[in-house]
């Protein structure tokens, strides 16, 4: 504004100081999508790590080239999009690391590199970007190489050549082909601490659960989904195993195998395919636990968090309509 | 500025700044050498047919009532005496436009006559034409209480600040109860509404009750004082959304237009001396007197601040002000604080979508999906927002952007669907 008369004015105009201008409110917590991103990637270094000394170098080459190529698979779509460029999120880079830690250390590149594509492209970009998929890309990717490449990604068979000191047998398989029987000699804390086979970054249990804590406490992952997803499964497998324990394993044995924790902390509390109200938070992660163990038990694979979640994320528009009365709503 | 705690877990939780149990006395600015008074009314001197009655070169008086035309409503008291420098057109926030009036400040006061002489009779007559422009800003509907769809029946008197940082209506509280207490009784006079409310934060509670209104204790976390929270939490009434206060029959009104109106009839003029709160750039937050239409500039310069290229002088406290573009611009009756950031410290917004991280959720006062609200009105769909997602709910807080992890400016993009909507529905009537 300049109150001074008009000759007066045009002078002062290239005087005037400028200022910036903008809306309330003038402050800003100081958070930010990046910071989100690193933290998660941050909180998933114990599992990482752990997967990477079990493994050795092929598994260092699987998380590398994940990350790697969900990055380069994002900037080509922002270049082909004409967008800006938005790696500088974290975003992608986190859904490589996410996608690396499910799977096994001799993934040929051709399926991470594929994976990537599918997780990046197909799962996020088509939809809009950050925020607009529906369903977790990482799940979306993991999903479809499971169907198109069962083989490779059959614990049992591609880490035939690893030896360690304790079972070798991926546990889920083994109780779906053999029984509660052929699991009977598995010790839960050994399970916990990652004397298991699986995906990278998804065997060491105590890494994950203190990642998930360390997430839970800054915030940035929804607790009670998390919660609710581990009571869904520890709930549902108890009552199997009550019915005939015979033929269904105990509920901590469910808890510890397979991709229970890494879905529990890192792949159910995905922002944008999650809900964001409580009772919603609770039936959306308490659907997946119960659909995991579900699968498990009667359905046709050895590990339902895959599909469990992608089934819940298909459900969060609707149970998200559960919400509040907002303040002075008329109807 | 408040940052994120390490445990994001907890919500932040912003107390209102408390006031001294012995307030310092506000630090007087002399009289500048220019004011600017602004006129709720549009400068347009060829538009309208008539022409204007002030012009430049006009000896004005404190005091003075300056209408821009014979026949209008709205007016502005001269704070100083002197000659007019300028008149010229101003363009506000959301279109709003106004008459800036640049009054050249000489050495000599001089008092106008006019409401001396009446001070004596305390009429509405003499307070709606000679004290709507006194410090605090008295609102129009309580003095003229069928304006309004429903007559106004209660009072509400804000003995607390309105955003962060503020204490000048709670000094108003504890330094000027005699002439708030008259300016009540002057209330209840004028307007025959007997049921005034006084909100006050706990610690003064004493103090409020002095002024002979019922005393009502806010909470002292944000953004409790806002007008419809104090409706909600105070007066267990909840607003309807798209309505407002008034249409419930509540007028609000600050404290310190109460003692304005107090110390007008108890002094025999018109006061002039607006008291703020200067938020300087390490945050640290004063209180200041000087009078309607002092240039920021001045203020600045009295306390050695240099506002620099790129840095942000904001009317108001850091939730709910308004930033302005220039150090010309002037101390109105309703300017409770000036806040000068510096340029390495501004927090801005990005062009970032919504990620869904839900942070907004739990911190909205009124349970509005912001979420989903923001994705309706980043295209530009505002009815739909209004229908589906609470848009008249919100009471404009701020929260929600604060803690805004993609740093979208939400609380703009609702205050522009609002004004949108409100153009598009006074079009409408007007064409039927």
């Amino acid at each position: 504004m300049n109150l001074a008369g008009s000759a007066e004015r045009r002078r002062r105009m290239f005087e005037q100081k400028k200022f910036t201008v903008s809306h309330a409110p003038f402050w800003h917590v100081g958070s930010s999508v990046s910071t989100r991103s690193y933290n998660i990637i941050f909180a998933a270094l114990p599992a990482v790590l752990f997967g990477v000394f079990t493994y050795g170098i092929p598994a260092v080459g699987v998380i590398a080239l994940s990350v790697s190529s969900a990055i380069t698979w994002e900037i080509a779509f922002n270049k082909v999009a004409k967008r800006p460029p938005c790696i500088g999120d974290g975003n992608a880079a986190m859904i490589g690391l996410l996608l690396a830690m499910l799977l096994p250390a001799t993934a040929p590149w051709w399926l991470v590199i594929t994976g990537t594509f599918v997780a990046v492209i197909i799962g996020k970009q088509i939809y809009g970007g950050i925020g607009a998929n529906p369903f977790n890309p990482v799940l979306v990717s993991l999903a479809i190489l499971t169907l198109s490449w069962k083989n490779f990604l059959d614990f049992n068979e591609v880490l035939v050549n690893y030896d360690f000191s304790y079972p070798m047998a991926y546990p889920l398989a083994s109780l779906k082909h053999f029984g509660v029987f052929a699991i009977s000699n598995l010790k839960p804390a050994a399970l916990l601490m990652g004397q298991q086979s699986g995906g990278i970054g998804a065997i060491f249990g105590l890494g994950l659960i203190l990642g998930g804590i360390y997430l839970i406490i800054r915030g940035y992952i929804r607790w009670e989904i998390s919660i609710s997803f581990l009571a869904g499964v520890w709930i549902t497998a108890l009552l199997f195993n009550m019915a005939d324990p015979a033929h269904y394993a105990g509920p901590v044995f469910h808890l510890v195998t397979g991709y229970t924790l890494i879905g529990a902390f890192f792949l159910a509390t995905e922002d944008s395919s999650s809900p964001v109200n409580f009772i919603p938070m609770l039936i959306y992660g308490a659907s997946a636990g119960v659909l995991t163990v579900l699968i498990r038990n009667i359905g046709a694979f050895a590990d339902g968090v895959v599909f469990a979640i992608l089934i819940a994320n298909l459900i969060n528009p609707l149970v998200d309509k559960i919400r509040p009365k907002a303040l002075g709503k008329v109807i | 500025m408040i940052k994120r705690s390490f445990i994001g877990l907890i919500k932040p939780r912003m107390r209102y700044q408390a006031i001294e149990l012995t307030p310092p006395e506000p630090r007087k600015i002399p009289a500048p050498k220019q004011v600017t008074l602004l006129l709720n009314e549009p400068y347009d001197p060829f538009g309208q047919g008539k022409s204007p009655q002030l012009k430049k070169g006009d000896p004005i008086k404190t005091g003075q009532k300056l209408a821009l035309y014979e026949d209008s409503d709205a007016y502005v008291v001269s704070s100083a005496t002197g000659t007019i420098s300028a008149l010229s057109a101003l363009i506000g926030d959301f279109g709003r436009s106004y008459t800036a009036i640049s009054i050249d400040v000489a050495e000599n006061e001089e008092i106008d006559e006019q409401f001396p002489a009446l001070v004596k009779d305390t009429s509405l007559e003499t307070v709606k034409h000679f004290l709507t422009f006194i410090p605090g800003n008295l609102p129009d509907v309580i003095l003229s209480p069928n304006g309004s769809s429903t007559p106004i029946e209660t009072i509400v008197i804000c003995g607390v600040d309105r955003d962060l940082l503020i204490t000048a209506n709670q000094h108003t509280v504890v330094k000027e109860s005699s002439s708030v207490k008259r300016g009540v009784e002057i209330l209840k006079q004028i307007t025959g509404i007997d049921n005034i409310i006084i909100a006050s934060p706990e610690h003064l509670m004493q103090d409020a009750g002095l002024s002979g209104a019922e005393v009502r204790v806010v909470n002292p976390v944000y953004p409790a004082s806002l007008p419809k929270l104090i409706m909600r939490d105070l007066l267990g009434r909840v607003v309807p959304a798209g309505k407002t206060c008034e249409d419930l029959g509540v007028a609000f009104i600050s404290v310190q237009a109460v003692a304005s109106l107090g110390k007008a009839f108890n002094e025999g003029r018109i006061p002039v001396y607006k008291h703020f709160n200067l938020i300087n750039k390490d945050g640290t937050s004063v209180l200041v007197s000087a009078i309607i239409g002092t240039p920021v500039r001045d203020i600045f310069a009295a306390f050695n601040i240099d506002a620099g290229e790129k840095d942000r002088i904001i009317f108001g406290g850091p939730m709910t002000g308004e930033s302005i573009y220039s150090e010309d611009h002037p101390i109105q009756p309703d300017t409770d604080a000036v806040m000068i950031q510096d340029q390495k410290s501004l927090a801005l917004v990005s062009d970032y979508p919504c990620i869904n991280c839900s942070e907004c959720i739990p911190i909205c006062p009124a349970k509005i999906q912001v979420n989903m609200l923001v994705r309706f009105l980043e295209v530009g769909k505002y009815q739909e927002a209004a229908d589906e997602y609470d848009l008249y709910s919100c009471i404009e807080c701020g929260l929600c952007s604060f803690v805004c992890v993609s740093r979208i400016p939400i609380l703009q993009y609702i205050k522009l669907a609002k004004y949108e909507l409100g153009r598009i529905s006074r079009a409408e009537e007007t064409n039927v």
